[in-house]
């Protein structure tokens, strides 16, 4: 079956207003970089124009109509949310990224958990966002940072798990990687770390938008998520912390809105999730991030991941027509374990001479180190270029990845 | 841009010119585009205020090796003042056209790395003892 083929995702790409749009050159967009950001469905615009033009006011304070309707949205998106990763309301934390709920983490949860001579434990894959916020909790507590390794293909390496996990209080892993895409087994990491004692907390930038995720099932402690990745606005993310453990955190950000009682010398605060929502929130982007949750469940997030699996091994196949020409894919060749991620590199045509040629056929890959600048430095890659899919690319897009690959061979002749 | 990599545009980012170290040099800098990971390294021997001599050494894209190849070219028997002050269309004259804005981080990288060593030698580091 050729699911990148089917009228679904025809219909999907009606639905995104940029993909319609031809380049400057009169190309048509090849949209391949949605693991740095998705594009965004009519439905998710819409939202946010109804929100400034019909409804635009702050919430949980206003007793008039449209701010209590501007609440009410507001909060009706965060249970969209909390039902996209099976996890309760309270338990959602709204957040502006990623990075932000890595950082809350990292500063509420470590600067009350960690002491001198433990343990956090990373992979060798992270993005800078799951690693520098953590350097700085061990510089600051003088924790040590330890890493899974990985082997040559960006596979992590379990065999001395128990090992790195002794002593440690908390485990930092992305569930699926940027650079590689390959997808970490969470369901043996996570009881593991919980028997040693340690907190998990799950990067989940590239596994929300791509994997059905459950975080009940999963066990994860804390799942971070970014809805700019998942067809959602900028600006706007989510932090799943279990209920006892936002509960036991102090606060991040303080101020307006996060407090209970607030008296001149003395605040008691609100409960989780609004205890870490300080400040006037980002109403119309959580709005809209609560649509694009509906748009991902609506199309059933066992499809995306099946399309991306189908797409993925495509993308192998044909990519490597062009290695007896000098193309190096890099990662697990297997699309089961990878998640619509690709990296490579052409003869010596470097990345960014490669995406700088693709650009010229409408093409988009990211080419650099993506963020991983350790793991670049592993495995003594300067850089690759990134291709990376999501609903609305099909097999006509490869194609077309795979005519700009000739291109750059003709330009550079290689 | 992709009539950007003409031949000689290839020519130098697969035989870069004047590329190496020297052993000794009297002036150097070097430095990176944090954005891509491009590097480079500029060291020059210096004759009474003009450049004897120059090597470039690092690693990154064409744009940004090619254009540092020919920028070594274009500065060897220029007095050290001249080098402070070499603008940047002096090395778009040198690479050609159809530089896209994303990639003039890469053309400038060896400009930059040429022009802070140049300076800094003209300025006098200051004294590491
Ligand atoms: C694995 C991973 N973690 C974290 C991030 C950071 O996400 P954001 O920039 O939305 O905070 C990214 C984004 O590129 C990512 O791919």
């Amino acid at each position: 079956m050729s699911v990148a083929a089917t009228p679904k995702v025809d219909a999907i790409v009606a639905d995104f207003p940029i993909l319609a749009r031809p380049t400057s050159r009169g190309k048509r967009l090849v949209y391949l970089d949605s693991a740095a950001t998705s594009q965004k469905p009519r439905a998710v615009i819409q939202a946010l124009v109804d929100y400034y033009e019909q409804y635009n006011a702050n919430i949980h304070r206003g007793v008039y109509e449209i701010a209590a309707r501007a609440t009410t949205e507001y909060e009706r998106a965060r249970v969209k949310l909390a039902r996209f990763v099976g996890a309760q309301t309270s338990e959602i934390v709204w957040v502006r990224n990623t990075t932000e709920a890595i950082n809350l983490v990292a500063y509420s949860w470590g600067s009350s958990n960690l002491r001198a001579g433990d343990a956090l434990l990373l992979t060798e894959l992270e993005h800078h966002s799951d690693l520098v916020p953590w350097q700085l909790l061990a510089q600051r507590t003088g924790a040590e940072l330890r890493f899974i390794p990985v082997d040559d293909r960006g596979v992590l390496v379990l065999d001395d798990l128990d090992r790195l996990l002794e002593g440690c209080k908390l485990v930092a892993i992305a569930h699926v990687s940027n650079t590689l895409g390959t997808i970490a087994p969470l369901e043996t990491i996570i009881p593991r770390a919980h028997a040693a004692g340690a907190v998990v907390l799950v990067d989940g930038a590239q596994g929300a938008p791509h994997l059905p995720v459950d975080v009940k099932a999963l066990d994860a402690d804390f799942y971070t998520f970014s809805g700019h990745k998942m067809l959602g606005p900028t600006g706007i993310g989510v932090l799943y912390g279990k209920h006892d453990l936002l509960a036991a955190m102090p606060p991040f950000v303080t101020g307006g809105d996060m407090i209970r009682r607030v008296e001149y010398a003395h605040t008691t605060f609100n409960d989780p999730p609004r205890k870490f929502e300080a400040g006037t929130s980002n109403i119309a982007d959580a709005i809209a991030f609560g649509v694009a949750a509906e748009y991902l469940q609506a199309i059933g997030m066992e499809w995306v991941r099946e399309h991306e699996r189908i797409l993925t091994g495509y993308a192998l196949g044909r990519l490597a027509e062009f290695e007896p020409r000098g193309l190096a894919i890099y990662g697990p060749r297997d699309p089961a374990l990878v998640s619509g991620v690709i990296s490579f590199n052409f003869a010596d045509v470097h990345a960014h001479d490669l995406a700088s040629i693709l650009d010229t056929e409408g093409v988009c890959v990211r080419a650099g180190h993506h963020c991983t600048m350790p793991l670049m430095d592993k495995m003594g890659w300067a850089a690759t270029a990134r291709a990376s899919f999501y609903i609305y690319n099909s097999e006509a897009d490869v194609d077309a990845l795979c005519s700009g690959i000739e291109k750059a061979a003709r330009v550079f002749g290689v | 841009m992709d009539d950007f990599y003409r031949d000689y545009i290839l020519d130098h980012y697969r035989n870069p010119r004047n590329f190496g170290t020297l052993e000794r040099s009297d002036a150097q800098a070097e430095d990176l585009n944090p954005l891509c990971g491009d590097e480079i390294r500029m060291q020059l021997k210096l004759d009474d205020g003009v450049v004897e001599d120059v090597r470039f050494s690092g690693k990154g894209c064409a744009i940004s090796q090619a254009s540092a190849s020919m920028l070594t070219e274009m500065v060897k028997g220029m007095k050290l003042a001249d080098v402070a002050k070499l603008s940047k269309d002096a090395v778009l004259e040198n690479v050609g056209i159809g530089i896209s804005p994303t990639r003039m981080k890469c053309a400038m990288l060896g400009l930059r790395v040429l022009k802070s060593a140049a300076i800094g030698e003209l300025a006098g580091w200051p004294d590491e003892e």
